[in-house]
């Protein structure tokens, strides 16, 4: 009997052994990622997932260049309105599906009139797909769009085998099957995602694991525990909180990398019945707010300064950000000053906020800071559907704003800034800021479009519709023997070159 | 026998239907917008609608109870609007792991609280009774996503001898589904035990003061008998209805305890449908949860019947 159990044991410790040889990274994500077709998409983990699984036209630097990925070059006609992809030769969908010009253009009008589909609006400027040789396509647009690279290095780019769309319809994400360097093996909801390495992937020799396993662990203190215990090899989004420890832990690694996104609080200037108080109707009380706050304090104090001040809709690291305006220091005095001109000693703010402890300890300390300069800052707390619903109806006076943000600069302003954009909870409308940021989208040329950027910025800086705050920063945890992981700026996981020591 | 269970599930019928109106209409009462939490960041208009008229959000809320009910009566729960995924499989897949945490918790906690409680009622006043009332205190006064964190870091992170989060079949592979489950089964179970043995204990306390209790000593019975087979089996009645609603309320989903351990259960699933406003699960689960606490009652009258020889002739 005896024996037995030590044959057993024996056994088990034997199969763990070539378990571990055999190269299996388990990853930790915050949340469980929704339906995984990037068509139906919507969540910031499901991109995760999506860039061990499906390849996309183009990918960005960490200094957000487009580069090659699935189209090996392109060029713009003159007008701004063809651009031209040639295709990466020899590329094969995981159900061996050839890669070529026709999936191109399956894959763009998939994501244009699939009812399901979250990608319209990101294609919405293309007009036509040409198919113009076996391994290019020539894309036609209705006016110029500047946007339309970058979209292509995100879902809108993402390449999934159109024979298995075809069959699968809608359902699709119930088996994805694309062209990445892994491929999709199940799926158990809120529990687990495998994928395996494709053998015939394009790019196999940079990639080192066998499997890679992404585990939802909702709670950031479970998620660093399996991590510190060798259940996970890496985890994203670590607690600012915990990074001290984990700087200090020298079995663990640690990267990280200023996101594109923001956070700040969006005032209703014009949006219904509510925009029509004080501070949303005066841009200079709304300036004397910015500036009673200390944005370096919020962080440090918030979140152990791993966070990244900011004062604009790109953060401070950005190339499109305007050096021009840095983040702004404290200054009661001025404030108390401007808050006086416009008529006040004091004022009622309602701001709203999201049920959660960091979110809410935020707005805590912006509220301590505001009452010395006089805003009488009262806080309402409510969970995040309500206040979404609140926000987009007009009914609140400020509320607590995030955007996850976009690898063009166009995806931080423009659907918030111009008159009609879809997620302009502010109303802010300011004809003249249309116009420039309209410009900025239509130019392909960098300069031209930081200038019209800039230009508008000039303007919104002193109308604040929205309170820049804060950039988030990217954190994530690493086990000590893993190798070679680059941080991005758009949060995601490339195992490219990533390897065990 | 028989007649009387069919008796107690035709009632069944009219408190599910209750119930089926009160989370529907609750539901609808929340604040928030389904289509605006799915849409995604962009909030395209197209996807709102898009959204609004596959789940039919835009008809009259009466309508839509009844396109509810119609589809339940056919045995379908609908599709859940964050997964795309039917309900019916949803909550196929995530029963079993509730019901395999709720059993191993229960277990736990029959394993510590009886003894614990039928102890702590025959040594009434001693040390053995304050320690053990001490910790049954503890065990309901320490927080469970506390308990669990704590265990995580003594368990896994330091001694490294349980995986720290997660869940596997015990189809798939006993061993690991034994080693994962553990840990939260027993944080819960510590917590209901607490429960299990105040309540023995008083039920306990009751029936050592009977007379047949002493008839039974005097008739020169060993202590181990009288207490074992002539108290104790009269005072499990109450504990047989106690454990019955604990075990329903465990099918509820511990929620927080989920959450620590990462285990794929209702817990997690009804609070993450909560909060996106998934109206298909939340009523899914609940009607589900419902139907299993009718059930739980239903048994524990059942083992009343084979308990108690006396409420056999009132049938």
């Amino acid at each position: 009997m005896r024996n037995k159990l030590l044959a057993a044991l024996l056994l088990s410790a034997t199969t763990l052994a070539t378990a571990a040889q055999a190269a299996d990274l388990r990853i930790g994500l915050q949340d469980d990622a929704d339906v995984l077709d990037p068509d139906q998409s919507r969540t910031f983990v499901g991109r995760i997932v999506y860039t061990s699984l499906c390849d996309k036209l183009v990918d960005i630097t960490p200094d957000l260049e487009i580069i090659p990925q699935l189209a090996t070059g392109w060029s713009w006609s003159d007008d701004g309105k063809v651009l031209t992809m040639d295709l990466r030769e020899g590329v094969t969908f995981h159900d061996g599906t050839p890669f070529d010009a026709e999936a191109v253009k399956a894959n763009i009008e998939r994501s244009q009139t699939l009812p399901e589909s979250r990608r319209k609006s990101e294609v919405k400027s293309i007009e036509t797909v040409e198919v113009s040789g076996p391994l290019q396509v020539k894309i036609t647009l209705g006016a110029p769009d500047a946007t339309l690279l970058a979209q292509f290095a995100d879902r809108s780019g993402m390449m999934i085998s159109p024979t298995a769309a075809e069959a699968a319809g809608a359902e699709f994400g119930a088996k994805p099957v694309c062209s990445g360097p892994f491929k999709f093996v199940e799926r158990v909801q809120q529990d687990r995602i495998v994928l395996e390495k494709f053998a015939d992937y394009w790019n196999a020799d940079a990639i080192n694991f066998d499997t890679v396993t992404f585990l939802p662990i909702p709670d950031t203190t479970v998620r660093l525990a399996n991590l510190r215990s060798g259940d996970i090899d890496m985890l994203e989004r670590l607690a600012a909180t915990d990074v001290a420890s984990v700087k200090g832990d020298g079995s663990l690694g640690y990267a990280e990398a200023v996101s594109l996104g923001y956070q700040g609080i969006t005032v209703n200037l014009n949006n219904g019945e509510r925009g029509d108080n004080p501070f949303g109707n005066d841009p200079k009380i709304r300036q004397a707010f910015s500036l009673s706050l200390d944005r370096d304090a919020i962080n440090q104090v918030v979140f152990e300064g791993a966070f990244a001040p900011g004062n604009q809709p790109f953060p401070p690291t950005s190339p499109w950000y305007d050096k021009d305006y840095p983040v702004p220091a404290r200054d009661v005095a001025k404030a108390k000053e401007l808050l006086k001109e416009a008529g006040y000693d004091s004022l009622d703010v309602e701001v709203q906020v999201a049920n959660n402890p960091v979110q809410t300890q935020m707005m805590q300390v912006v509220q301590a800071m505001a009452a010395e300069a006089g805003f009488n800052v009262k806080l309402k707390s409510m969970e995040f559907a309500s206040l979404l619903a609140d926000q987009s109806a007009g009914n609140y006076t400020a509320s607590q704003v995030g955007w996850s943000g976009r690898v063009d600069p166009d995806g931080n302003i423009h659907q918030f800034m111009t008159c009609k954009g879809g997620i302009n909870d502010s109303k802010v409308c300011i004809p003249e800021v249309d116009k420039l940021l309209d410009e900025a989208r239509q130019s392909n040329d960098t300069a031209t479009r930081k200038e019209k950027y800039d230009a508008a910025r000039d303007i919104l800086i002193n109308e604040l519709p929205i309170v820049y705050l804060y950039h988030p920063t990217w954190i994530w945890a690493l086990s000590g023997k893993l190798d070679g992981f680059t941080p991005y700026p758009d949060g995601m996981i490339r195992l490219e070159n990533v390897k065990f020591k | 026998m028989l007649s009387y269970i069919a008796r107690r599930l035709v009632i069944a019928i009219p408190t599910l239907l209750l119930v089926s109106v009160f989370v529907f209409v609750l539901q609808k009462l929340l604040p928030g917008d389904p289509a605006l939490v799915l849409a995604g960041e962009e909030r395209d208009p197209q996807v709102l609608e898009f959204i609004r008229e596959k789940y039919r959000l835009n008809d009259p809320i009466i309508y839509q109870y009844f396109y509810w009910m119609k589809a339940m009566l056919q045995g379908d729960l609908g599709i859940s609007l964050r997964t795309s995924q039917p309900v019916t499989q949803l909550i196929a897949d995530k029963l079993p792991v509730t019901i395999q945490l709720a059993a191993m918790a229960m277990i736990i906690a029959f394993a510590i609280g009886i003894p614990a409680g039928i102890l702590s009622a025959v040594k009434k006043g001693t040390v053995i009774d304050y320690v053990a009332n001490f910790v049954a205190l503890s065990g309901l006064s320490i927080p469970n996503f506390w308990l669990g964190i704590m265990l995580i870091m003594l368990v896994s992170v330091h001694l490294g001898w349980l995986p720290a989060s997660g869940y596997e079949s015990p189809f798939v592979d006993p061993l690991k589904s034994f080693q994962t489950m553990i840990m939260p089964a027993f944080v819960l179970g510590t917590a209901l035990a607490a429960t299990l043995m105040r309540h023995t204990r008083s039920a306990m306390l009751g029936v050592l003061k009977a007379d047949y209790v002493r008839t039974a000593r005097a008739k020169g019975l060993l202590e181990k008998t009288v207490i074992l087979k002539h108290a104790f089996r009269n005072a499990l009645l109450p504990i047989v209805t106690l454990s019955a609603l604990l075990f329903g309320e465990l099918l509820a989903g511990a929620v927080l305890t989920e959450q620590i351990f990462t285990i794929p259960g209702f817990g997690k699933l009804i609070v993450d449908a909560v909060f996106t406003r998934d109206y298909a699960v939340v009523q899914g689960i609940v009607m589900c949860t419902a139907a299993g606490f009718i059930l739980m009652n239903l048994i524990a009258d059942v083992l009343y019947f084979l308990l108690n020889p006396r409420m056999r002739s009132s049938l």
